[in-house]
């Protein structure tokens, strides 16, 4: 299934004010893949996921989903096959109920009601969330928050999974409970994180931003094991690699 | 406590998520009711007080067949009296004919013509809140926009509402980091607070387009969508018609001056 393709071709974008936040990135993320965006604050992951599901047009370049170029008038199409989980589960939970906030995606798609429900039913059960249904979520913890914020996703069955920090503010155990749910999903994954040990357990790619450039790209243990490579854009070895043998 | 403690605004959610005869009834119903009920209480002449007193059945009636607790309401429109006490206030200064004597005490048109602004600003905003709290927003915007309001206004009206809670959450987190490293001090300079409503304009800003973000990355087109559409019954007519003949009449008699002659059996 071809559609599940992500590329990116020479991407570049600036704000507004003139900031230069990307400079020409390119990469294809294929069917089914799980690819870690990695690099220093500042580096552009966030800016360029803004461009996956045409929030942000890009100034020069172009992005793909399957074979399809993303624009104007494919980004309808677009925001159904890519789901984006955005840094702040508070930015994306932001109707009166869980319930309400997981049937928004699936009422906008225009289902019928009974399948909104089936729908909402389904993501809440997939993330161990059904408890929660009538809460508010601005009172639930992070971690619910979370769990939640990635059921509103899910409800709208994307083919592409985009993820901005999935594990920042979790407690080890929801760390832990995220990563387990991440392994468990089909879905071709683009996740851009600081959390290099997430990166070992879900990715088999990584790709390494630094000034809006992609600096550096290949599989997980051999990118992350590179020690002046790690510590040249922020970030460090992971501990559990040190088991591997080299 | 913080304001956005105090008003508590996420409760309006909860209240207009219950189940109550009040909650049941369509949307466009209580809108339009609500809307009348007010045009009727801003019709009323400038020095009239006792006149609206009967107007109260409505609010009082709506919070308790809806089990609205009335102390969350009376905190709500607390916080926006100063705004009515802004407008009236100088009504006692420049109004100083003197209209009526109670008691001995002689009491002047202005003074009159104040109260009764408070009056008619408890009354309406008393009963718009009333209408919020036994609906919910989401439903009410949704209702609004099948009455035939532009849709953009309808939308408007959500995300000014969604925004609130936004706002509260930027505004109580500035708040507390500005206490924590103000060293107690309780007054603090006018600056501090000219930058800090600045900075909370901007980051809420900010808050808001990523809210947005957000919604547009899960389909919002503009179009607000409910799961439960409700239905204009036989109910929703009653509730209309009766309460619109009951503002007429409230509105045409005095109806308090009318029961104060009948209970002192026609003394005046």
């Amino acid at each position: 299934m071809s559609h599940h393709i992500v590329e990116v071709r020479d991407l570049c974008f600036s704000y507004p004010d003139g900031v230069e936040a990307l400079k020409g990135v390119s990469f294809r993320i294929l069917h089914g893949e799980s690819v870690a965006l990695v690099g220093a604050n500042g580096a552009g992951k966030s800016t360029l996921l803004l461009h996956l599901n045409g929030y942000l047009t890009p100034t020069r370049g172009e992005v793909r989903i399957g074979d399809v170029p993303l624009t104007r008038a494919t980004a309808v199409a677009a925001r159904r096959a890519v789901g984006m989980v955005f840094q702040d589960p508070d930015d994306q939970l932001f109707m009166p109920t869980v319930f309400e906030d997981v049937a928004f995606g699936p009422l906008n798609a225009g289902l019928p009601p009974d399948e909104v429900e089936r729908r909402v039913a389904l993501a809440l059960e997939r993330v161990g969330m059904v408890h929660l249904k009538n809460r508010p979520p601005y009172k639930l913890s992070a971690g619910e928050k979370r769990a939640v914020a990635i059921a509103t996703v899910l409800a709208m069955a994307p083919d592409i999974l985009v993820m901005d920090e999935p594990s920042s503010h979790l407690d080890p155990r929801g760390r832990r409970r995220l990563i387990g749910l991440l392994k468990s999903f089909a879905h071709t994954k683009i996740i851009a994180t600081h959390d290099l040990e997430l990166v070992v357990e879900i990715c088999s790619r990584v790709i390494v931003l630094a000034g809006g450039k992609v600096v550096a790209e290949g599989p997980t243990v051999e990118m992350l094991n590179d020690e002046c490579l790690m510590l040249a854009h922020g970030l460090e070895r992971p501990l559990s690699l040190s088991r591997v043998p080299r | 406590m913080g304001l956005g403690q105090w008003i508590e605004i996420g409760h309006m959610d909860e209240l207009g998520r219950m189940e109550s005869p009040v909650h049941r009834l369509d949307a466009r119903s209580k809108a339009l009711t609500t809307l009348v009920f007010i045009v009727v209480v801003m019709s009323f002449p400038r020095y009239e007080v006792s006149a609206l007193m009967p107007l109260f059945l409505y609010p009082f009636a709506i919070l308790s067949l809806g089990r609205i607790p009335p102390a969350c309401i009376v905190r709500k429109i607390l916080v926006a009296a100063p705004l009515a006490l802004v407008i009236g206030m100088f009504n006692p200064y420049f109004d100083r004919q003197p209209v009526a004597a109670v008691c001995g005490y002689v009491i002047s048109g202005g003074w009159l013509s104040f109260a009764s602004i408070i009056i008619r600003f408890t009354l309406t905003v008393g009963a718009a809140l009333a209408l919020v709290a036994c609906t919910g927003m989401d439903r009410l915007g949704a209702g609004l926009e099948r009455l035939g309001l532009p849709r953009v206004f309808a939308v408007q009206l959500l995300f000014l509402y969604r925004y609130l809670f936004v706002i509260a959450a930027e505004g109580s987190r500035m708040t507390r980091s500005l206490e924590l490293r103000s060293a107690g001090l309780q007054s603090l300079r006018l600056r501090v607070y000219g930058s800090l409503v600045g900075h909370l304009l901007l980051r809420s800003m900010d808050r808001a387009d990523r809210v947005y973000r957000a919604m547009v990355a899960r389909g919002f087109d503009g179009e607000i969508r409910v799961m439960r559409r409700t239905h204009f019954r036989w109910t929703d007519w009653m509730f209309m018609i009766g309460w619109t003949g009951f503002f007429i009449v409230a509105r045409l008699w005095n109806l308090a001056e009318l029961v104060g002659r009948w209970l002192t059996g026609g003394v005046s």
